[in-house]
């Protein structure tokens, strides 16, 4: 670096290997300009040392005539002016010259190449054709001169001499030559490189390695470094050319850092001197030359290291086309600056620092502009911003420092402190003299005037401001907006203050950032009073009063200022009107009483919870609540009839988040849906029509979407939302002092007319100042209803029961009518349940208030006379009531009650809930209140049960009665009497002993007469069954009959069965096993009476006969049946007339048994004319029943017998079909057929032949 | 250690911030406010390339010349943003990994909370311990 004429060379930055030219200096220059045109026009693969990827090179060069001095000298580690390669050029072709001078020479070149320790080197002979003609004769072979050379020289490196044939001809073979020579050269050029880099490069690690010892300098090292770095730039390499700057960087970074942990190196010292000159980056040059020789003298400040060393990284990223990694490095640099500089305690002038970072931002973003075209930039908005932003923020800072923000101008102080700043600035460098732009020239102008500041300062603020709009980060263009508000406010100038506040605000509250709503509302509320603007100012002045991020201090400041606007004197009717929610929140409602619904002129009290948000207690000269009132028009009549509408809730809690900030979880969650559900019904006959869901605050939902702004912010609250209506009812409270928190408020609310009332607003009013809730939401009503009279009656004790007296509760709920006196229920009476009489009846009013009641019970009406009772009272009465139980089938016919209508039969029916039978007895009370009806039900249960039988002892008869009691209570049963209706003659005998009788509950009680007849057993009886019951305990006048009617027909004994066991001839007795006889002797007992005749039949010898049918059958398995087990006799129709069978029975176990079951049946022969098929297998006699099964389908065979078979299915479809024609069997009546062998036994001995005993064992 | 500890939720309202007690509590409001621009850049830019796979760590968000703003987004898009003072360069990427990492463990725990209503601020002691723990030490 001494040699000073190399100096232009690395300006210009376009540097080329040094190959020096020794010898033929004129032919040199002949070849030179195809030479360095050929040379990089291939590229060449370079393969480099520790490991690193080989590289493709277009290699260049710079030829300069050899001299001694190029030649580096021992310890010079300059690479930039190393000669990489050293040529000589010779186109002797003669032995002799080349003897007498060339050789020398070349000797001379080769020694002081040799001197230097250069073996860099290579020999071009040139030959030309037309000197090989010229000197034909006596020159020796040309490839001698090249072996001379070669043998000379080269003694082992034949390839240090090429030859070039006929370099200025166009001809291959000098193409060729120029080709392998081209070759060459790189060749040699690329070994070099690798060779001498290779050198430098463990020098430089050894330096490096060497940094902890005491004498060790970052500033040479650096210098060394860059020399690699300057090499790679110079072979294009400028990835290469970089990485040396960023290890020279991360090296220094690490040296502060370890300074900071308290380890000093003492070069560093020089680092930490004052900074004097804060003049910014300079990029514009490829070399900052200054500060490099700065750097090599050891004399650079770490601002002047920083900025030399990144205006070199930004060349080189330049060249590598990566612009933004500039700007982003660039940010990087200047915070990273700033806190070295801090790291380092190097003093720093104040603002200094500032000076230089704006400086160098904008030289950044001038050098970005300066390689990138106006659309690239604006792509790119998000690299630069960033450096908008920061030196937006370094103006700001400075203006304040020096005075230029505010309304007055600076002070002396500020002059000179602007004056100290100027004057680190030095002097504008040559590069940006011309320019008008240049920031130099910004930063001196902002610093000179107010003006001049305001206008730069504005330019970047919008400029940062756009960028950030234009790349979306809204909150950071907000916060820049924010910092120009602040500008604006410090000169006076809130207006244009305010757009940017309110924006800020705008998203702060949005957003839910408490602590910055609470700081940029305070400069909004600033703001507002500097301009003016009352209301907005108040109505922020509340929010900031109920803010809970502001000391006491504050908001008690800002309460305050409402309460005195508030006191003043009313010099205008107009009053101002805020926003409810900012002042006090509505938490609950309550109505008093709860149900929120009372009858009109009932008293009503609505109950609010207001809790105040102002840090002192506020007197309200007025609370008021505006209704809105519906008129319920449905309402009067639906009560009466209808079911209970949806009830209000008593209670309304209303949820609301801080006003102040946006409620987080509230306003993103957004209000719960409010779904109803709807059901149509038809008016007529309440069936549903249609039902469906609605949203009762669709509303909100609605404007929620297409409403950004919050409620809360100031300018929301529209004056016509607000205004309290005029002429609405109101809700009004005067004086009311609200403190702190939770405050209640009782009102009376109207109930004159019947409706629906909805709370709207609310508003209080202090002074001048009126707060307004502009809508109560969830909306909040109560009902005010008007009630028609309503009767109703039910039991006092479940069941009623049918027979006995019971008592009846009339319900009878006023309404709007006002019982006076004399006024009276008539109700209809009924034959079937009278109304007891009762002389202590009285009637309970709702209040303890009693009256009496008075009955007065005609031929078809009672009335009951009702005491005076007020509206909407409760009137209660009891009435006894007996229902009369219908005790058999008559059938009266119908009646017409008094008021007309048809009487309703009472109906017993079995309810299935009870065993009771239950009867509905229906009741019609007239009101005077209405002209219609009142039709009530009630029902009652019979608690008793009665069943008849009729049991006969050959030709006696005696008549059972069972009482079976249903109910749960116990009774007396007494008087119990049976009597027969139609014939005197009859006698009916009571078996029964006891008088009285205890009837509990779910028992039954048997009673039984006997029945005697004098003359004749009439057929048929008409019985009536009566007792007298009563409650157990109970007096005699207690005691209510009951009856029981009941028919018995056919009660005569026709017939005597009489059965006898025979056993086998020989036998005494019976054995199992053996057959023995049964003989089966039916006797017929009386004449035959009037109603028999239908069932007899003329035989053809005129004897008059009936046919029966008998069969024996044993159920239980005791009997085997041989032979016939049924048939048929003809039994005359006379008395006594007796008719035997003879059967024959096994009986299959030993012991008594039990006579088989014998049955007569009544056979009715068919009555048709078509006489019966006669079928060989129809016989009666069959007794057969697999017979009978397999013959369904065989008509002719089940003609005469099918009958017998189905008995129980007579009148089934299949017999139907079939006609009437068939002969049917038809059981007698109980009592008709006496059999005197029923329940017989007889005695069966075991066989007597064998004693086997079967034991099975498995 | 961080100087300020912010959990923002996904509608970006700040779920829990704490900053040290002796700086500006209002700067750093502001700073972790600021810095949600960068958080839905970082997060609209990985969304388009990855889709699903995403990295909670978001780095870097931006540098100031006094703090160094880091950001997490959990896959609920809710926020953690560490601001570091820029001389603290003890703290390599790796520790500020970790520390949103351990940031995030405990933030889950918050919400496993049966009784912690989703949405809230955040007022768990354990959060909060967590929390102090990773902040710088004053006093």
């Amino acid at each position: 670096m001494e040699c000073q004429e190399e100096k232009p060379i690395i300006y210009t930055m376009e540097n080329k290997p040094i190959v020096t030219c020794a010898g033929d200096q004129g032919l040199f220059t002949s070849l030179y300009t195809s030479l360095a045109q050929q040379l990089p026009r291939e590229p060449m693969e370079w393969r480099r040392t520790y490991g690193r990827a080989p590289k493709m090179i277009h290699l260049e060069a710079n030829f300069v005539q050899f001299k001694e001095e190029l030649l580096p000298k021992e310890g010079n580690k300059a690479l930039l002016t190393f000669p990489f390669l050293h040529i000589y050029w010779t186109d002797c072709c003669d032995t002799e010259a080349y003897k007498s001078s060339v050789k020398e020479d070349m000797m001379r070149w080769q020694n002081s190449l040799r001197a230097h320790g250069s073996a860099d080197w290579v020999i071009i002979v040139v030959e030309a054709n037309d000197t090989k003609k010229k000197n034909k004769t006596n020159i020796l072979p040309r490839s001698s001169i090249v072996d001379k050379i070669r043998s000379d020289f080269c003694n082992k490196q034949n390839d240090r001499c090429v030859v070039l044939s006929d370099p200025l001809k166009d001809s291959s073979r000098s193409q060729e030559s120029w080709n392998s020579l081209l070759l060459k050269l790189r060749t040699l050029l690329l070994m070099s490189f690798t060779k001498n880099l290779g050198r430098f490069e463990d020098d430089m690690r050894t330096l490096r390695e060497k940094r902890t010892q005491p004498g060790w300098s970052f500033c040479e090292y650096f210098m060394v470094q860059e020399e690699l770095a300057f090499v790679f730039e110079m072979l294009q390499q400028f990835e290469d050319a970089l990485v040396q700057y960023d290890e020279l960087d991360a090296l220094f970074t690490q040296y502060v850092l370890n300074f900071g942990a308290g380890d000093t190196a003492n070069w560093l010292g020089s680092f930490c001197a004052p900074v004097r000159s804060w003049s910014g980056l300079l990029l514009r040059r490829p070399i900052d030359m200054e500060k490099r020789d700065g750097i090599q003298r050891g004399e650079a400040s770490l601002l002047d290291l920083r900025s030399y060393l990144f205006s070199r990284q930004c060349t080189l990223l330049i060249f590598l086309q990566r612009p933004w990694e500039v700007t982003q490095r660039a940010l990087e640099l200047l915070h990273n600056c700033v806190q070295e500089l801090h790291l380092l305690e190097v003093p720093v002038l104040e603002g200094a620092l500032d000076c230089w970072v704006f400086l160098s931002c904008l030289e950044v973003l001038h050098r970005i502009e300066g390689c990138c075209d106006q659309a690239q930039l604006a792509a790119n908005c998000s690299h630069t911003v960033g450096l908008w932003a920061y030196a937006t923020d370094k103006l700001k800072s400075l203006g304040e420092l020096c005075g230029l923000v505010s309304e007055k101008g600076p002070t002396s102080e500020d002059l000179n402190r602007t004056v100290d700043l100027l004057a680190g600035l030095g002097d504008e460098r040559p590069e940006t003299i011309n320019s008008l732009q240049s920031p130099y020239k910004k930063l001196k102008e902002a610093l000179s005037s107010l003006e001049a500041f305001e206008r730069h300062y504005l330019e970047l603020s919008h400029a940062a401001m756009e960028m950030y709009r234009a790349i979306s980060r809204l909150r950071s263009a907000r916060l820049v907006g924010k910092s120009l508000a602040e500008f604006y406010m410090r000169k006076g100038d809130p207006e244009r203050a305010e757009t940017f506040l309110q924006e800020a605000l705008k998203s702060y509250v949005s957003e839910g950032w408490s602590l910055p709503v609470t700081h940029t509302r305070k400069q909004v509320a600033e703001c507002q009073k500097l301009l003016g603007r009352t209301e907005d100012y108040l109505q922020t002045s509340a929010l900031l009063a109920g803010d809970v991020n502001l000391t006491m201090e504050e908001r008690k400041h800002f309460c305050q200022e409402i309460l005195n606007f508030a006191g003043k004197s009313a010099d205008h009717s107009h009053k101002l009107t805020l926003s409810m929610g900012v002042f006090a929140q509505l938490t609950r409602l309550q109505f008093h009483p709860a149900a929120a619904s009372v009858h009109s002129g009932a008293a009503l009290q609505v109950e609010l919870t207001l809790q105040c948000l102002m840090p002192i207690s506020v007197r309200i000269q007025e609370v008021a609540a505006s209704i809105h009132f519906d008129v319920d028009h449905g309402g009067t009549h639906g009560r009466s009839t209808g079911v209970q509408r949806q009830t209000n809730p008593g209670t309304v809690e209303f949820h609301q988040g801080n006003p102040s900030v946006g409620p987080p979880s509230s306003s993103t969650a957004g209000p719960s849906l409010e779904l109803d559900e709807i059901q149509d019904r038809s008016p007529s006959d309440n069936s549903l029509n249609s039902t469906g869901l609605i949203c009762k605050n669709a509303h909100l939902f609605v404007r929620r979407h297409d409403n950004s702004s919050l409620p809360d912010t100031p300018n929301c609250v529209s004056p016509p939302s607000v205004v309290m209506k005029e002429g609405a009812q109101m809700l009004k409270m005067q004086d009311v002092t609200l403190k702190p928190g939770n405050n209640s408020i009782i009102f009376t609310a109207p109930s004159g007319q019947p409706g629906t009332y909805t709370l709207r607003q609310l508003c209080a009013t202090v002074g001048q100042v009126q707060f307004v809730l502009p809508h109560i939401y969830p909306s909040v009503q109560y009902e005010v209803y008007s009630q028609e009279p309503q009767l109703t009656v039910e039991p006092l004790s479940e069941p009623l029961l049918a027979g006995l007296p019971q008592t009846v509760k009339f319900t009878l709920l006023t309404g709007h009518y006002n019982v006076k006196k004399g006024v009276a229920l008539q109700l209809s009476n009924t034959d079937t349940m009278p109304i007891l009489p009762s002389t202590t009846c009285t009637a309970r009013i709702s209040n303890p208030a009693a009256g009496v009641l008075s009955i007065q019970s005609s031929e078809k009406v009672t009335s009951i006379s009702l005491p005076p009772t007020p509206p909407y009272h409760t009137l209660e009465f009891q009435l006894e009531v007996l229902c009369i139980i219908p005790s058999g089938s008559e059938r009266p016919a119908n009646e017409r009650l008094t008021n007309g209508e048809v009487r309703h039969r009472p109906r017993s029916y079995s309810h299935p809930d009870t065993p009771m039978t239950a009867i509905d007895q229906r009741m019609s009370i007239d009101c005077p209140w209405s002209i219609y009806s009142t039709l009530l039900a009630l029902t009652f249960y019979i608690p008793f049960k009665a069943k008849h039988s009729l049991l006969c002892a050959g030709n006696r008869k005696y008549i059972q009665v069972c009482v079976q009691n249903v109910s749960d209570m116990n009774f007396m049963l007494a008087g119990v009497k049976l009597t027969e209706k139609q014939h005197v003659s009859l006698e009916l005998q009571s078996l029964n002993t006891k008088t009285q009788q205890l009837l509990c509950n779910k028992h039954s009680m048997f009673c039984l007469w006997e029945v005697r007849w004098k003359d004749d057993l009439p057929s048929c009886l008409q019985c009536v069954f009566s007792a007298n019951f009563a409650p157990l305990n109970q007096d005699v006048s207690a005691f209510k009959p009951f009856h029981y009617q009941f028919q018995l027909e056919r009660v005569t004994t026709l017939y005597s069965v009489r059965a006898e066991i025979l056993p086998p001839a020989g036998e005494q007795h019976c054995r199992s096993g053996l057959l023995c006889g049964l003989e089966v002797c039916i006797t017929r007992l009386t004449e035959p009476a009037e109603g028999e005749m239908a069932d007899e039949k003329t035989d053809t010898d005129g004897l008059r006969s009936t046919k029966l049918m008998y069969e024996v059958a044993d159920s239980s398995s005791n009997w085997a049946v041989c032979g016939k087990s049924s048939g048929m006799v003809s039994m005359p129709v006379t008395a006594n007339a007796t008719h035997k069978v003879q059967i024959e029975v096994m009986p299959l176990f030993a012991g008594h048994l039990p006579f088989p079951k014998i049955q007569v049946l009544k056979y009715l022969p068919h009555t048709a004319s078509v006489p019966i098929q006669p079928d060989p297998d129809s016989c009666v006699e069959n007794d057969s029943l697999s017979l009978l099964d397999k013959a369904l389908d065989d008509q002719g065979d089940t003609a005469s017998i099918r009958s017998r078979g189905s008995v129980h299915s007579v009148g089934s479809g299949d017999q139907q079909q079939k006609g009437v024609a068939m002969p049917r069997l038809e059981p007698f009546s109980p009592g008709q057929v006496f059999n005197h062998s029923h329940a017989q036994q007889v005695l069966v001995l075991p066989a007597t032949d064998d004693h086997i005993m079967e034991v099975n064992a498995t | 250690m961080a100087v300020c500890i912010a959990v923002i939720a996904k509608q970006n309202y700040p779920l829990y911030i704490r900053s040290v007690p002796t700086q500006n509590e209002l700067k750093f409001h502001y700073t972790v406010h600021t810095s949600l621009d960068v958080v839905e850049e970082k997060i609209s830019a990985v969304g388009k390339s990855l889709g699903d796979q995403r990295e909670l760590y978001l780095g870097l968000l931006y540098p100031t010349e006094d703090y160094k703003v880091y950001g997490y987004v959990t896959n609920s898009k809710v926020k953690f943003v560490i601001v570091v003072d820029s001389s603290n360069t003890s703290l390599r990427d790796n520790e500020i990994r970790s520390m949103f990492r351990k940031l995030h463990n405990s933030f889950t725990d918050v919400m496993c909370n049966p009784f912690h209503n989703p949405g809230d601020p955040i007022q768990s002691k354990t959060f909060d311990g967590i929390v102090s723990g990773m902040m710088v030490q004053t006093g």
